[in-house]
């Protein structure tokens, strides 16, 4: 590889993803800093955040109490409606789970290196999110103590698993994906862990870290395997992601319910499933580039790029929206037709033209460019999409259920107060874990931010086919 | 490898540099003067290094076995239970309702080729270890920071001609590490 063009062509991509000037020493001293501070010198913003993440903990866990003692009764769901808030926020969960999958394997595979300021903070995200995503079904079989009889394995009672079942896959991807995910972020904190071990002044802070380290020692021969493993990682996370989605979708398409039974259903919850949880990286890591003064690292080219991706993934599942309507006219069945006028028109259309506005319409902004690279807009226009994306679940899902075939089988369903305390609690917990990661973790890749330093002047294995091959 | 009956009073003799382009000079130069129990140590991965110091490396053939034994794996268990164990009539489909069972399959198959992969990798380099020799050389925190290191193992058969080389690399400093 010849220096001279590597210089050029680092100059003029790194200029926009890192701030001039950082050497590998200020980068590693800069991120691992954030957690090696003494407890008292903690920002305030992140004791407000937790203290909201605890107020939601505390609440998660009296819901939890009172639903295992009482039983699922307490929530708002019944027939027709069986499946309401507990399916609603899992899906919505999972989605926002994606964007961490997304950004770390997809993009990692694409050789868009902006994605590397992010991706931890975003996997972390993941790992919380499906967390969240896991207690729906777990609480909503009632006795989740006994939420293990999902698996197959030998029991006396004889029985198996039905394998035809959308379900059963779900139970396979979800636990798959929450498995890989894990893997994929310990995998990647390794070097950085032993960064904060040569770097932690106090003995307990200094065990701590080795221990989770493992004794990485920065070897060649280890960085070799770390890197293959974490191309191959990437490569099998990126089918797998575009799987748990889709057979997620599957629990509904698979049922012949109109508003559920359509093919359309697994790209578009894909799509829905990026355009959310690139919202709530938004969400999350606008006020902790705030915070902690992050802007050399997450610059405005990072917020310009997700912005795009946003108004992208929210174009792909506006054209799902307008799909599911074309299809109910064209299906020429009269229960589909019904499902959309009263999707349209019925006692929820107020959650419809809610979804519309917030999913659809309000993306739209990210058309001008300086709306891509004002914080206010980005933050009003995720929590726009993270609100739009819960609505999209509560569409299909209720309005759907509540009024199927039979006139006389139709009924309403509005959540109970255990429903939405339950829902509070789920975000308290991911405010909660969320922010105590950013306290004790890296939440910069830093050993891949050393990479990214032109005058480092070297590349691994990822980078190095970027630069013999393609024109950026 | 690890356990000899007598032990060298070093694990080797490190090399330090501050830059990553003399530490690709010392690999190459290493071999050409047939070092082979070496090593480099760099604070993010090099390219460079891992071609200079010619490594192999048999991860990808190991997550490719295992993924296929997760495919194995997921259609055995569902065949098994789906037509012999536990066969049940559902919608009238046949029992091996292959198809269907596409889905767990292919989460098996990446359950699997993940574990390998993971633990493929840290069985590879002998992980986890929470101690070793070279975490007694002070400086040897900063190759998690910005510096670069280069080691002759005293397993090395050249051993006696370590130091003379090492310093003919133009190193920032050199080192002995304490076994």
């Amino acid at each position: 590889m010849s220096d001279h063009m590597h210089d050029q062509r680092d100059q003029k991509q790194q200029d926009a993803i890192i701030a001039p000037g950082h050497t590998l020493a200020t980068i590693t001293d800069k991120i691992s800093e954030i957690v090696l501070t003494p407890p008292l010198k903690t920002p305030l913003g992140w004791h407000a955040m937790m203290g909201i993440g605890s107020i939601g903990m505390l609440l998660l866990g009296a819901t939890v109490t009172k639903l295992v003692f009482t039983g699922i009764g307490i929530w708002g769901n019944n027939v027709p409606v069986g499946w309401a808030f507990d399916i609603i926020n899992f899906v919505w969960w999972i989605g926002i789970g994606h964007a961490g999958t997304l950004i770390s394997a997809i993009l990692m595979l694409l050789r868009q290196t902006w994605r590397t300021s992010i991706n931890r903070a975003a996997e972390a995200m993941t790992i919380f999110a499906v967390s969240c995503a896991g207690m729906y079904p777990l609480l909503h079989t009632g006795r989740p103590w006994l939420a293990y009889w999902l698996l197959p394995y030998p029991n006396t009672m004889g029985m198996w698993p039905q394998f035809r079942s959308p379900l059963v896959w779900d139970v396979f991807a979800v636990s798959t994906y929450a498995t890989v995910s894990l893997l994929f972020w310990y995998t990647g904190l390794i070097p950085d862990l032993a960064t904060l071990r040569d770097r932690a002044k106090h003995k307990a802070v200094k065990l701590f870290y080795g221990m989770l380290a493992m004794g990485w020692r920065n070897a060649a021969s280890h960085w070799d395997r770390y890197e293959t493993a974490s191309l191959i990682l990437a490569g099998i996370s990126t089918p797998l992601v575009l799987s748990v989605h889709s057979v997620v979708s599957f629990d509904f398409a698979a049922g012949i319910l109109p508003g559920w039974h359509t093919t359309v259903f697994p790209p578009y919850f894909v799509a829905g499933a990026i355009f959310a949880g690139f919202a709530m990286v938004l969400t999350l890591m606008l006020p902790l580039r705030a915070a902690y003064g992050l802007h050399d690292f997450i610059t405005e080219k990072h917020l310009d790029v997700m912005a795009k991706v946003l108004l992208a993934t929210g174009l792909i599942v506006t054209y799902g929206y307008a799909l599911e309507v074309f299809m109910a006219w064209y299906s020429g069945s009269p229960y589909e037709e019904y499902m959309l006028i009263n999707r349209l028109t019925g006692p929820y259309a107020w959650t419809y033209w809610a979804l519309i506005l917030t999913n659809c319409t309000i993306p739209q902004l990210f058309w001008y460019g300086p709306a891509r690279r004002n914080i206010w807009a980005l933050f009003f226009v995720s929590m726009s999409v993270n609100i739009g994306m819960w609505l999209e679940r509560f569409v299909i899902i209720v309005t759907s259920l509540h009024r199927d075939f039979l006139p006389a089988s139709w009924g309403h369903y509005a959540p109970t107060v255990w429903d939405w305390s339950m829902y509070a609690g789920t975000i308290g917990f991911f405010l909660f874990s969320f922010f105590l990661f950013v306290r004790v973790l890296p939440m910069i890749a830093m050993f891949e931010m050393r990479m990214l330093v032109p005058a480092s002047g070297v590349t691994g294995k990822d980078s190095d086919h970027k630069h013999g091959g393609s024109h950026h | 490898m690890a356990h000899h009956d007598h032990k060298h009073p070093l694990h080797g003799i490190l090399a330090e540099f501050d830059r990553p382009e003399p530490l690709i000079e010392a690999c190459k130069a290493a071999r050409a003067a047939g070092f082979t129990k070496i090593e480099a140590f760099s604070p993010m991965p090099i390219h460079g290094v891992i071609e200079a110091l010619g490594l192999k490396n048999r991860l990808p053939l190991m997550v490719l076995c295992g993924g296929i034994a997760g495919a194995a794996v997921g259609f055995g268990l569902q065949y098994w239970v789906s037509v012999l164990e536990y066969p049940i009539n559902i919608g009238g489909r046949p029992y091996l309702s292959w198809p269907a069972f596409i889905v767990p399959m292919f989460e098996t198959t990446i359950l699997f080729a993940a574990l390998t992969a993971v633990f493929g990798m840290l069985a590879l380099n002998g992980l986890p270890r929470p101690h070793h020799p070279l975490f007694g050389v002070e400086r040897f925190s900063e190759a998690s920071r910005d510096r670069f290191f280069f080691l002759i193992e005293s397993e090395d058969p050249q051993f006696d001609k370590a130091r003379e080389f090492l310093a003919s690399c133009h190193p920032t400093a050199i080192e002995e590490v304490p076994n």
